[in-house]
């Protein structure tokens, strides 16, 4: 299990960690939720040893990430942001030079990505370079587990990838947790974040909360109104405007407004923008997404 | 399969894949050695000049011919008048005119002496119009000396160049193209694979692997000190067989100088792309910090004795003009090992010195 404790890092004036702390559980299936430039990577590479923290400890199974660091590279399986796989190098030629870095043969963990690489074991013969987008990620996933790692850490796999393939990816990831693998994925989008057995939400430096996506959606106490108006381009600056609201910003095709009080129902609202001038408004209470849940963490 | 193995493995398809990298590989180093060879040449062969032969005697014909067919020069105008030497100068017919004063063959065999011979080089190109100059001379010196009928002159110099009789220039190129090519193969394209990894992002996951990083360095370097020791020996055939650059010494001790050499630019490519972050800046700090100095400093195209003091100072501490002399002791005077041993200990030290600043600063994690 891993624990990290206080951690911070600071780039020159840029704080990029904030007292970071929370812990993934053996055979978790860990999500860093947040958005560009929260801090995600920088906390990834502290986690793998990559980077000492100005402060604080991470610990991977009792293994200090400073102090033991050649230890910690042995058990983990690192897949950075970008791809970063060899181009000319053919898929199998990727994946046997991986096996051989961390000491294993293809042949021996095979089992275990049996299924990410049955997708491009079509294609081992080609350079990797000429790999669609999804299909690098698959290798890459390949290469970072072929060592039968104990930690898979996963920095943002699935960015610049179709959805097809976005969806394949988290169907195997959620295979590998059955293996045993403890894996922790960093991600900027809401929708993968219900995929995982538990988030913690990130931004600018400091983690916002800490929890199972349910419960995130479940303990949300404010409310959430999805609104269309004719004015659609000035609407969330208006619904900001309103005395009781917390947060409101474009979603899709209707505009999200979160409120703190309960009182608040859609017809208040409807009058008070109607007021605003606006036409053909409708108000709708729904159910909050864990991107509201992520919105309303973030402003308060 | 070894991690080390692998990493070689993988490098050396990265060499063999990028294609038109490993043609220049291969073909500057014979085309360098071509160039120089034949083109940059500094001797005197078949040089156009122009005889204004005032005398019309029999000597002063006899002296022409011989200028002539000595190999250096060849005729290309004869001057009938003073005012045609400077608007043939001009034109650029001719590189040197030779001019022989009147009465010549009368005056030669007088006792007091006194035939003129007044030789014109077109001065635009100093070191050509003073090479041109003082191998005339030698030719006129040789004639008067045979053709006088008094008494020798009480002092006779006589010039003779060791272990290079006729001043072949490839003789001094040789080895400075070897130094030159075999920095840029190893130095320049370690640092530049090496910093090709960290822009790619690759360099991320090798360092997050429990690879060591003794093992990343030789799995990068083994390849490249494979490819320099082809582009050595290429260089080395190329100028013993095309250009019969002597080899008189031993031809162990000529790779172990190698060898060595090559080992320490590969500790100083290794070097470079621990400092530069991206390919860009190792590919400059390469050229201007490896490939001039090895230009300029090495003896290669200026000899080290005629620099101020503190450029040989810096000559000193820079480990390719070693490698020159020592390579210009073995091939060219046959020197042994008690010649060059003080050039294999000062290249064993500087290796020395790269390998560990570059282990000590090769980063095990980001920055």
């Amino acid at each position: 299990m891993i624990r990290i404790a206080n951690v911070c890092k600071s780039f020159g004036a840029v704080q990029a960690l904030n007292d970071v702390s929370f812990e993934v559980k053996e055979n978790e299936l860990f999500g860093l939720i947040g958005p560009d430039g929260a801090g995600k990577s920088t906390l990834f590479r502290i986690l793998i040893s990559l980077m000492t923290p100005d402060s604080g400890t991470v610990a991977l199974w009792g293994l200090d990430a400073v102090r033991d660091y050649k230890a910690v590279r042995k058990i983990i399986g690192y897949m950075p942001g970008k791809f970063s796989l060899y181009e000319d190098l053919t898929v199998e030629e990727n994946l046997q030079f991986f096996a051989s870095v961390f000491g294993v043969t293809v042949e021996e963990n095979y089992h275990l990505i049996e299924e990410v690489y049955s997708h491009i074991a079509p294609f081992r013969k080609r350079p990797a370079g000429k790999l669609s987008g999804g299909m690098k990620q698959k290798l890459a996933l390949s290469c970072a587990l072929i060592h039968k790692p104990r930690l898979l850490a996963l920095d943002e796999p699935t960015t610049g990838v179709d959805a097809v393939s976005r969806k394949e990816f988290w169907e195997n990831l959620g295979a590998i947790r059955q293996a045993g693998v403890t894996t922790i994925v960093a991600t900027p989008y809401m929708d993968e974040a219900a995929l995982c057995d538990r988030i913690a939400f990130i931004n600018k430096g400091r983690i916002l909360s800490i929890d199972t996506p349910q419960n995130i959606v479940e303990r949300t106490t404010q409310r959430i109104f999805a609104i269309r108006a004719a004015n659609m381009r000035t609407l969330p600056a208006l619904c900001r405007s309103l005395p009781e609201a917390i947060a409101a910003y474009s979603f899709g095709d209707s505009v999200h407004l979160a409120v703190n009080s309960h009182h608040t129902e859609a017809d208040g609202i409807r009058q008070q923008l109607t007021r605003l001038s606006c036409e053909k408004i409708t108000v709708e209470p729904i159910a909050p997404t864990i991107e509201d849940c992520f919105i309303i963490t973030a402003k308060n | 399969m070894s991690a080390l193995r692998g990493l070689i493995i993988k490098e050396s398809k990265h060499i063999l894949r990028d294609r038109k990298t490993l043609v220049i590989l291969f073909v500057i180093p014979v085309a360098l050695v071509l160039i120089i060879g034949y083109v940059v040449s500094m001797d005197v062969k078949d040089t156009v000049i122009g005889v204004y032969d005032k005398a019309r005697d029999s000597e002063s014909v006899r002296l022409t011919n011989r200028i002539v067919s000595s190999g250096y020069f060849k005729l290309g105008k004869i001057i009938t008048h003073d005012d045609q030497i400077e608007s043939a100068f001009r034109t650029g017919s001719i590189r040197m005119a030779v001019v022989i004063g009147d009465h010549f063959g009368k005056r030669m065999l007088q006792p007091a002496g006194g035939a003129a011979v007044q030789i014109i080089a077109d001065a635009s190109e100093a070191n050509t119009a003073q090479l041109l100059v003082s191998y005339c001379e030698a030719v006129i010196r040789s004639f008067a000396l045979e053709e006088s009928v008094v008494a020798r002159p009480p002092v006779e110099v006589e010039v003779k160049m060791f272990f290079n009789p006729f001043l072949n220039s490839i003789y001094m190129s040789i080895p400075g193209i070897m130094a030159l090519v075999l920095i840029i193969v190893t130095a320049m394209m370690t640092s530049l694979s090496i910093t090709r990894e960290k822009e790619l992002g690759s360099m991320e996951i090798l360092l997050a692997s429990p690879l060591a990083p003794f093992q990343i360095i030789i799995g990068k370097v083994a390849p490249y000190l494979a490819l320099a020791s082809i582009n050595a020996v290429t260089i080395v055939l190329l100028g013993y067989f095309v250009f019969r650059v002597p080899m008189l010494g031993s031809w162990q001790l000529l790779f172990l100088i190698n060898f060595l050499y090559i080992y320490l630019s590969l500790a100083l490519g290794i070097l470079v792309s621990s400092l530069a972050s991206t390919q860009m800046v190792a590919m400059f700090a390469s050229m201007f910090g490896l490939l001039l100095p090895t230009m300029l400093l090495s003896g290669f195209i200026f000899p080290i004795e005629n620099m101020p003091d503190w450029l040989q100072a810096l000559s000193r501490i820079l480990p390719p003009r070693y490698y020159v002399e020592a390579i210009k002791a073995v091939m060219i005077q046959g020197s042994g090992l008690a010649v060059v041993w003080h050039h294999l200990l000062v290249m064993s030290a500087f290796g020395m010195i790269y390998t560990i600043a570059a282990v000590k600063k090769f980063k095990i994690r980001m920055e």
